[in-house]
C-alpha cells in the first residue's frame, strides 16, 4: 500500500494522571474528507494539537508523506502544508477580516499586495467577501468560524485540519457551510474534520474515525460507523445499543 | 496595514527641518532636540511594543549600550565619533538580540517579559556603575572638540538636523515594516501567537528580529545623547528614566502607529516644560505629571492621541453625513 498523506502511529498523550490520547493509530488518505468524531473529552482536539505540532506526544510518531514530523514546531508543520483551525476561534482580533486572511496568505507570498489579493479571493470563496474591511472582532460566531477556515485556507494547505467549524452554528448556517467545505475538498485539499454535527459528517465524510476516552473505538464509512454498537454506547452509555435495538425490535 | 504614505513622512520631516531657519533660539532648539531624541527612542520601543505587543520596561539597556559604546570607543580607544556612533547602534542591536534570544526562547510573555527586560537594564546599570571601563561612579566626559568630523558642533542647529534625520530614518523604517510581510507577521504575533504559528509564522524569530531592530533604533538615541550632552554615567545610560520615556511617548501618541512616538514625545515634553514653568524645578514633579497623563490616556484614549484623532475623524464624518441626510430628507 502506498504511504498515506498522514499517518499517526501509536500516539499517547498524558496530562499528569490523565491519559488524553491512548494508543491512537490512524491514516489519512490524500484527496478525501476524513472525520474524527467522538464524545466531548475524547481527545480529538488533543490529537489535532499533536499532529499540528502544538503539543508533543508522550509516545508515538506522526508521519507526513512518510517523513517523521513528530515534535516539529507548529510553524514548520504549517509550512509543510498541514494547517489547522481552532475550535475556540483565534482571530487576530484587532485586524480586519482582510488582514486576518492575508496573514495566512503570506505563508507562500512575500508581497503584501499579492497576499491581500489572494486573501480577497479566499474570502469570497468562504462567503466573507462582503465584510473584508470589518474588524474581525465584530464578526458573529458564524463569521468567525468562516474566518478560521479562510485564514487556514489562504495558507494554501495540502491537509486542512478543521476543528469543529460547524459548532455553534444554526441549521441554516450549517447548510451554507457544508457546500463550502465540499468545495475546498473538491479543489484538491485533503480535509480532516472534528465534528459533532452528524448531519454534516454523514454528508461530507468519506471515512470516519470514532474516538472515545482517548482510544479509536471504530472506523469506516459513515453509515457503517453510526450503526456500530460500540459507537452508540460511547455516546449514550453502556448497554444503550442493546436497549435501542430491543426497543426497535419491539416496534417492528 | 493602512498607514501614512512616504510622501506624508517627507512632508512632516521637511516642516520639522525648517525650524532652525525660523528661530535661532537655543531654548526652542534644545527643547525640540530632546523631544525628538525621545521620539527616536520611543520609535524603537514602538517596533517591539507597538507592533509586536512585547512591552519592554527595560529599553534603557539599549539606550545605555548605544551611549556607552559611543563614549568608550572614543575616549578609551580613540575611535572616530561617527564610527563609534555607528558601532554604538550595532552594540545596542547585539544586546537586543541577546536579551531577545534569552527571553523569547524561554517563552517569556506579557508582564514576565516586561519584568525581565527591566531586570536586564538594572543589571547593566549596576555593572556600569562599578566597572572601570564605563567610568564607574564618575561616568565618562567626552573631550570637547567642536568639529563636525568629531560629531560636535558650534551651534545647536546641526545637532537638530541630525536628530531630525535620525527620526526621519526611523519613521521610514517603521513605515516599510508596516508594509512588509515581516510587519504583518509581527502584528499577527501581537494579536494572537498561536494563530500565527498555525499559519506558519516563526513567532520566536519574528520577535527576535523585532527586538534587534527596536534596540538598534533606541541605541541610536543613546549615541546621539552622548554627542549632544558630552557626558554619560550609569544613571543616565541605564537608568529607569529612559525606559519610562521610551514607552510613554508611543503610548501617549498611539502605539503601533508610525507617528505615535513623535506625536507623544512632543506632547509629553511640552507638558513637562509647562509643569516646570508653573511649578518651578520641583524634583520629581514631571514624573508625577507623566503618571497622571499615562492614567488619563490609558483610561480615556487607549489608542493614544493618534487613535483619538482617528475616532474624531470618524465621528465627524458620521455627523456630517447624518446632517447631510437630514438636509436632503
Amino acid at each position: 500500500m502506498a504511504e498515506p498523506l498522514l499517518r499517526v502511529e501509536r500516539v499517547f498523550k498524558r496530562f499528569g494522571g490523565l491519559l488524553a490520547v491512548d494508543d491512537v493509530s490512524l491514516a489519512v488518505e490524500a484527496g478525501r474528507i476524513t472525520a474524527l468524531i467522538g464524545p466531548n473529552g475524547a481527545g480529538k482536539t488533543t490529537l489535532f494539537s499533536i499532529i499540528s505540532g502544538f503539543l508533543p506526544p508522550s509516545e508515538g510518531r506522526v508521519f507526513h508523506r512518510g517523513a517523521d514530523i513528530t515534535g516539529m514546531p507548529p510553524h514548520l508543520v504549517a509550512r509543510r502544508g498541514i494547517v489547522r483551525t481552532f475550535q475556540i476561534v483565534q482571530p487576530f482580533a484587532g485586524l480586519t477580516v482582510h488582514e486576518n486572511i492575508a496573514i495566512g496568505a503570506h505563508l507562500s507570498r512575500r508581497s503584501r499586495a499579492d497576499a491581500l489579493d489572494a486573501a480577497a479571493e479566499v474570502a469570497s470563496t468562504v462567503g466573507l467577501g462582503d465584510v473584508l474591511g470589518r474588524p474581525a472582532a465584530s464578526l458573529t460566531v458564524a463569521g468567525r468560524k468562516r474566518l478560521e477556515v479562510a485564514r487556514a485556507l489562504a495558507a494554501g494547505p495540502e491537509l486542512l485540519l478543521l476543528d469543529e467549524v460547524l459548532a455553534g452554528l444554526n441549521p441554516a448556517e450549517v447548510a451554507t457551510m457544508v457546500p463550502i467545505i465540499r468545495g475546498i475538498a473538491d479543489s484538491g485539499v485533503t480535509i480532516v474534520m472534528i465534528e459533532h454535527v452528524m448531519q454534516a459528517v454523514m454528508s461530507l465524510a468519506e471515512y470516519v474515525f470514532v474516538l472515545a476516552e482517548g482510544r479509536i473505538i471504530a472506523e469506516g464509512a459513515p453509515q457503517v460507523v453510526v450503526d456500530d454498537p460500540r459507537v452508540v454506547e460511547a455516546y449514550l452509555g453502556h448497554g444503550a445499543a442493546a436497549r435501542l435495538s430491543a426497543a426497535g425490535g419491539a416496534h417492528v | 496595514m493602512r498607514g501614512p504614505s512616504i510622501a506624508y513622512i517627507v512632508l512632516v520631516i521637511a516642516v520639522l527641518a525648517t525650524v532652525p531657519l525660523l528661530t535661532a533660539s537655543n531654548v526652542v532648539l534644545n527643547f525640540l532636540i530632546v523631544a525628538l531624541l525621545i521620539a527616536l527612542v520611543g520609535q524603537g520601543w514602538n517596533v517591539l511594543g507597538g507592533y509586536g505587543g512585547q512591552y519592554s520596561f527595560g529599553h534603557a539597556a539599549f539606550f545605555g549600550t548605544g551611549a556607552y559604546v559611543t563614549a568608550i570607543l572614543q575616549m578609551r580607544y580613540g575611535v572616530n565619533a561617527w564610527i563609534a556612533f555607528a558601532l554604538g547602534i550595532a552594540g545596542g542591536a547585539l544586546v537586543g538580540a541577546a536579551i531577545g534570544a534569552l527571553t523569547f526562547r524561554s517563552g517569556l510573555k506579557g508582564s514576565y517579559f516586561a519584568l525581565v527586560t527591566l531586570a536586564f537594564a538594572e543589571v547593566l546599570r549596576i555593572l556600569a556603575s562599578v566597572a572601570p571601563i564605563s567610568g564607574a561612579g564618575v561616568g565618562i566626559l567626552i573631550t570637547l572638540d567642536l568639529r563636525p568630523q568629531a560629531f560636535q558642533f558650534q551651534s545647536r542647529a546641526p545637532f537638530y538636523w541630525i536628530v531630525v534625520a535620525l527620526v526621519a530614518v526611523s519613521l521610514v523604517v517603521v513605515r516599510l515594516i508596516e508594509r512588509s510581510r515581516f510587519g504583518a507577521w509581527l502584528v499577527a504575533v501581537r494579536e494572537n501567537e498561536d494563530a500565527a504559528k498555525a499559519v506558519g509564522v516563526d513567532t520566536a524569530r519574528i520577535k527576535l528580529a523585532a527586538m534587534t531592530i527596536s534596540a538598534a533604533i533606541t541605541a541610536a538615541g543613546g549615541g546621539f545623547y552622548v554627542q549632544y550632552f558630552l557626558f554619560v554615567d550609569s544613571g543616565i545610560a541605564y537608568g529607569p528614566w529612559i525606559s519610562v520615556e521610551a514607552l510613554l511617548a508611543p503610548i501617549v501618541g498611539g502605539i503601533g502607529t508610525v507617528f505615535g512616538p513623535l506625536l507623544g514625545a512632543l506632547v509629553v515634553k511640552t507638558l513637562g516644560e509647562l509643569t516646570k514653568l508653573i511649578a518651578g524645578d520641583a524634583p520629581g514633579l514631571d514624573l508625577v505629571i507623566y503618571g497622571g497623563v499615562l492614567v488619563l490616556i490609558v483610561a480615556f484614549a487607549p489608542h493614544g492621541i493618534a487613535g483619538l484623532l482617528a475616532d474624531l475623524r470618524v465621528r465627524f464624518a458620521r455627523l456630517r453625513s447624518s446632517v447631510l441626510e437630514r438636509a436632503h430628507g
